[in-house]
């Protein structure tokens, strides 16, 4: 029932009433979605969209960021196993 | 970047699970309060990937689930008139009232529509100025500003005929209900994301320091919600207890000021019936008295309506995390999503239909049926 997605604003527009209207594509789906309550959001913004309104405009500053500390957990992992990585890299004679 | 993809990478999952073992030293139990992540882990089986010491529990959060049984039957009286044009998000439809649901009223002749938004009713009602259009208007705080639009542009709009049936419900009094509850087992929370998003985390902050537990803000793709389970459990070991933030590409501590102004303008907290959990004080929105002709349960005088639950139903246990779905002897057998008897099956993010819809009812994990034997 909270299900939201992500989608990217391709054009801002006021429909016949009034409301202030995004053109936003979903993966390839394109809908109109109310962004009445994100005023900050302009053309190639992503938006959070619940049931036709914009919740919020991702940050992708802080998704980046977010991302970039998992992938280093992930680097860091593969130092702490050393096993996986010398498999390849061990010396093919002189092994007892 | 699309946001999406990048949260169900393997590699990281496996990495975040690896430091959740490195970071759990004894058993813990974990509850997400939402649906939504509900499904998505029973989807991804990220809690079969958990070590055993950590228990996911499953909270309160599937509005439809939780909708009243008596606002089911009041919607259904509605729905039945024939002046109305009865419009609802496609999953209350199967909700079973006391002896209908809506799907059934829909086949027997009544005008049900399902609708993407609330705004959609609003051309409808344009569209058909002779009917009363009704917008079953359910959902926590995520879903509020949609609904509160709609009224607030029916009332600058002059559309008269258009009216909502409000059965809002709100997270954090359903959390410190939990807390309160001498059942309770639940030691720290992936808290709501996207309920979130609009309210900002404020008010969870004196939940988190008066009962002594974790609340990590967390999103709903299986790398947020490990990362969210990682950062609670830390937390636990460290002896903290705080409000942190997981979902930060969404979530800030404010949420949204402009469309918390417009539900605020509109609604009003009330207290509100929660199905097979009881009647929660101020856990609920109503509409205010200035938009009480766009008020369904004012203008349609609903008599009292005497409600019938089945008995073998578990559902309230299931929703405050004290039981899971296949502790209930009906689930999977004579309680399927065709036929559900209760809250947690009606709803493709009750804890019950998700068990249900990948599987869980033909065999126990094993190490659940290990963790039971050594209870």
């Amino acid at each position: 029932m909270c299900l939201a997605i992500p989608g990217k604003v391709l054009e801002i527009q006021q429909d016949a009433q009034g409301v202030r209207m995004g053109r936003t594509n979903f993966g390839g789906v394109v809908k109109q979605v109310c962004l009445e309550y994100t005023p900050e959001v302009q053309c190639g913004d992503y938006v959070l969209v619940h049931v036709g309104f914009a919740l919020s405009k991702v940050d992708e500053a802080e998704a980046e960021r977010t991302y970039q500390a998992l992938e280093d957990m992930k680097q860091l992992g593969e130092l702490e196993t050393p096993e996986f990585e010398t498999r390849d890299t061990a010396p093919s004679g002189g092994a007892p | 970047m699309k946001f999406l993809d990048e949260y169900r990478d393997q590699a990281l999952a496996e990495k975040i699970i690896g430091e959740i073992r490195k970071t759990v030293t004894r058993p813990w139990v974990l509850m997400e309060v939402c649906g939504g992540q509900t499904h998505s882990i029973v989807k991804y089986g990220l809690d079969y990937l958990l070590p055993k010491e950590v228990e996911l529990v499953h909270g309160p959060g599937c509005p439809v689930c939780v909708t009243s049984l008596e606002m089911i039957d009041k919607a259904l009286a509605i729905a039945t008139r024939p002046d109305v044009i009865f419009c609802s998000f496609g999953d209350m439809l199967r909700v079973p009232g006391s002896d209908v649901d809506l799907l059934i009223l829909k086949s027997r002749g009544a005008d049900i529509r399902v609708v993407y938004s609330p705004m959609d009713c609003l051309k409808i009602a344009r569209a058909h100025p002779d009917k009363k259009v009704v917008f079953f208007a359910i959902g926590f705080e995520t879903t509020a500003p949609a609904n509160a639009m709609s009224v607030w542009q029916a009332r600058q709009q002059g559309v008269k005929n258009f009216s909502i049936l409000v059965s809002h419900v709100l997270v954090p009094p359903s959390i410190a209900s939990i807390l309160q509850s001498p059942l309770n087992r639940v030691q720290g929370f992936l808290g709501p994301g996207h309920v979130c998003a609009v309210m900002g985390y404020r008010e969870y902050e004196p939940i988190s320091a008066r009962f002594r537990v974790p609340i990590v803000i967390t999103g709903f793709e299986p790398l947020d919600l490990l990362e969210g389970t990682l950062m609670t459990l830390r937390q636990l070991e460290q002896g903290r207890a705080e409000v942190e933030n997981q979902y930060s590409r969404i979530v800030q501590r404010e949420g949204n000021r402009v469309a918390q102004d417009l539900v605020n303008k509109v609604f009003e907290v009330c207290d509100r019936k929660w199905r097979g959990v009881g009647s929660i004080p101020k856990s609920g929105y109503k509409l205010r008295w200035e938009f009480r002709e766009h008020d369904a349960e004012r203008i349609f005088d609903v008599k009292e309506i005497d409600t019938k639950e089945p008995e073998a139903c578990i559902s309230g246990l299931v929703l405050k995390g004290v039981k899971k779905p296949h502790d209930c002897p009906a689930f999977g057998k004579h309680c399927t999503p065709e036929h559900p008897l209760g809250a947690t099956m009606v709803s493709a993010e009750g804890a019950c239909a998700a068990y249900y819809a990948y599987g869980r009812h033909l065999q126990p994990r094993k190490h659940e049926t290990e963790l039971e034997a050594t209870r």
